[in-house]
């Protein structure tokens, strides 16, 4: 077990160290002077060099490199080229309205997801089945953005013309810290959206797991025993049922936490998501690998706790 | 590669077997497995659905400089002076002989969506067909040769694979510029792994069986017996997960474009239009956003209901789904109960 997670976890470095790297020859390549922006449009010959000189820029490529990684294994990502702060501690900013995003999505999406997928599974090919293909097949072809426009429109728009105020427009963000109430009523559309187009995946997922394991000896077994058919299904199938829906879960789980760019687009929320395009297109390198690196790091993260928790979940499964 | 019939089910009729006589022995006749899947796809009313959108979409698509000529609309240029009324508001629908009302440039919003189903149509197939092939190549190779070369790989496919694609992507975009090659690259490069993945672990079992050691037992190469010897075994589980593809790829490209980082203005796409009214100023003027969202659902949801009805297809353990739905419509006399593949090897010639 230790050298399982020892060996997935080196596997993770390098994924990541592949990634960073790939980040860092995309715009050494392409975008060679970062002190010409930083100084400034009336900057002059010399003020550019001179900034040019602090950043190091005038070392070789693979000098920069190397030093580039140094400070990436002291968690030092740098300091953003505009807003002048470590972009260490802008990300821990960033990242806590992500995670209230990941939360309240992520509960709303499960329940509704695995409460379709069972519902599909206990009565196949009946009226909720068909339902529930109809439900995975919209919510499969719906993209974010589309949903969550048309969420707005709906709630807030259509509603507050009117008079009905109930949901608030983008733009609002509030710390859960500082009024969980408010924090609630602002995000519970940025809610609705990612989970109901995450729903569909679960929804599926559980469906198709859950009809493969009803349809194993142990479960005759159960039901020869005299189980209700509630306990068949909610102690014995689902249990077992339940594997690929915790992969899935931990996979999303961190592409949300690590940046749900759409979302955070369409309702203004301050995020990783928004800020990486907004640094994208000024240009800060620093924020936008560190915002990468972050990312890739949570879906690497993810993957291995997802497999250690395949062998606690589930007996059968031996990690070698 | 014989993707294409999958892709246009209509196109293919097989020819029916003359209803008199059925009773012979030309009636029990091997089909290839491929075969079989399409004789299934073409009883399902539901995969007919599916192929009537993505048709009425790509006709659309391919009519699009029609009905900008017959409007007399361009998709690109602004039109203040006839594509507003005197305050400077954009049409509704049906209003001044815009049928689906204008923008706030005044652009023909029909025009419009008419050219965006030329964008998703294109980007969607190619990038689809690029990263299938590729997956599949890569995949193969990986699986096949094993060692060095699939450590390489596979690291390589777990790495796209957890990269943050639409970050990434974004991040792309915007060093290089959009365009709409680099719109198909990006999203190929993004889509191949989830095949590669699939046909690596597909070549792994497949290579330990006993045709693959006869082949090479009459000498033949690695490359013949990857393609010629294991391809052919691989190639449902490559439809399946390739038309599954191609409404992500949609997905992904209107993605890309409502954040402004894809294909790119002036070109119309279903994306950008939707990008264009962001903020409760275009609520109000609904047609702006409605009419293009529309169509990308109706493409999405084709395109994802076919590749549900071809994997059903596909797959033999549905084959008795398939049966029973036949055996009803033979029944009721219904059309396709004259289907000219029964799959069952002793079947009555179906009423015609």
């Amino acid at each position: 077990m230790i050298r399982f997670i020892i060996r997935r976890v080196v596997q993770g470095i390098i994924t990541l160290w592949v990634i960073v790297s790939l980040v860092f020859v995309l715009f050494f390549l392409t975008k060679p002077n970062p002190a010409r922006l930083l100084a400034g449009k009336e900057a002059t010959v010399a003020q550019v060099a001179t900034i040019s000189k602090a950043l190091g820029l005038n070392a070789p490529v693979w000098q920069q490199y190397l030093s580039f990684l140094n400070r990436l294994r002291q968690f030092n990502l740098g300091e953003s080229y505009k807003l002048h702060e470590p972009v260490t501690t802008l990300i821990g900013q960033w990242v806590q309205v992500d995670i209230s995003l990941a939360v309240g999505a992520g509960v709303i999406w499960l329940a509704m997801g695995l409460s379709v997928g069972i519902l599909a599974a206990r009565r196949p090919r009946s009226v909720w089945d068909r339902s529930a293909t109809v439900f995975v097949l919209v919510g499969l072809s719906t993209p974010t953005f589309i949903l969550g426009l048309l969420l707005l429109f709906v709630f807030f728009y259509i509603l507050t013309t009117h008079g009905i105020a109930i949901f608030p427009s983008a733009g609002n963000y509030t710390p859960f810290l500082t009024n969980p109430a408010e924090w609630a009523h602002d995000l519970i559309l940025p809610w609705l959206t990612l989970a109901l187009i995450t729903a569909a995946t679960y929804a599926r997922l559980s469906r198709s797991s859950l009809l493969e394991v009803l349809g194993e000896d142990y479960i005759r077994t159960a039901r020869a025993k005299g189980l209700s058919e509630r306990r068949v299904v909610y102690r014995h199938a689902l249990r077992a049922a339940i594997t690929p829906i915790v992969t899935q879960f931990g996979i999303d789980l961190a592409g949300v936490l690590g940046g749900a760019i759409i979302t955070e687009t369409i309702f203004g929320l301050p995020g990783l998501g928004q800020n990486v395009v907004s640094a994208i297109s000024r240009e800060d390198l620093p924020v936008i690998q560190g915002i990468v690196l972050v990312a890739a790091a949570f879906i690497v993260v993810a993957n291995i706790i997802v497999d250690v928790l395949y062998a606690v979940i589930d007996p059968r499964v031996r990690l070698s | 590669m014989s993707l294409s019939p999958l892709d246009v089910p209509t196109s293919e009729v097989l020819e029916a077997p003359s209803p008199d006589g059925g009773l012979g022995i030309q009636n029990i006749e091997g089909r290839s497995p491929l075969r079989l899947a399409l004789t299934r796809l073409r009883s399902d009313r539901l995969a007919w659905i599916a192929a009537g959108m993505i048709v009425v979409m790509a006709l659309i698509a391919i009519a699009a400089p029609l009905i900008s000529t017959a409007t007399g609309h361009s998709p690109y240029n602004p039109d203040l002076v006839n594509g507003t009324d005197t305050f400077g508001q954009p049409w509704g629908p049906g209003q001044a002989g815009f049928l689906l009302g204008t923008d706030n440039l005044g652009r023909d919003i029909l025009v419009r969506v008419a050219y965006g189903a030329r964008i998703s149509l294109l980007v969607g197939v190619l990038a689809t067909l690029l990263a299938t092939l590729s997956g599949t190549i890569l995949g193969l190779i990986s699986g096949y040769f094993g060692g060095w070369i699939d450590a390489v790989l596979a690291r390589l496919m777990d790495a796209v694979l957890s990269f943050p694609y639409v970050l990434a992507a974004i991040v792309i975009a915007s060093v290089f510029g959009g365009s709409l090659g680099l719109t198909i690259g990006v999203i190929a490069f993004f889509s191949w792994a989830a095949i590669g993945r699939i046909v690596r672990g597909q070549t792994l079992s497949q290579k330990e069986k006993e045709y693959v050691e006869a082949a090479r037992s009459i000498g033949a190469g690695p490359f013949r017996i990857m393609f010629v010897d294991i391809l052919p075994n691989l190639i449902a589980p490559v439809i399946v997960l390739g038309t599954l593809l191609v409404p992500v790829a949609i997905v992904f490209e209107a993605t890309l474009d409502y954040l402004g980082v894809g294909v790119g203005p002036p070109i119309p796409t279903w994306g950008n239009m939707l990008a264009d009214d962001q903020g409760s100023a275009g609520f109000g003027a609904w047609w702006f956003w409605v009419f293009p969202s529309v169509a990308l659902l109706i493409t999405t949801l084709g395109f994802n209901l076919l590749g549900d009805s071809v994997r059903d297809a596909l797959d033999p353990r549905t084959e008795r789904i398939f049966a029973m739905r036949r055996k009803g419509a033979a029944a009721t006399g219904g059309p396709s109960g004259a289907a000219p593949g029964d799959p069952a090897p002793v079947s009555e010639p179906a009423p015609s």
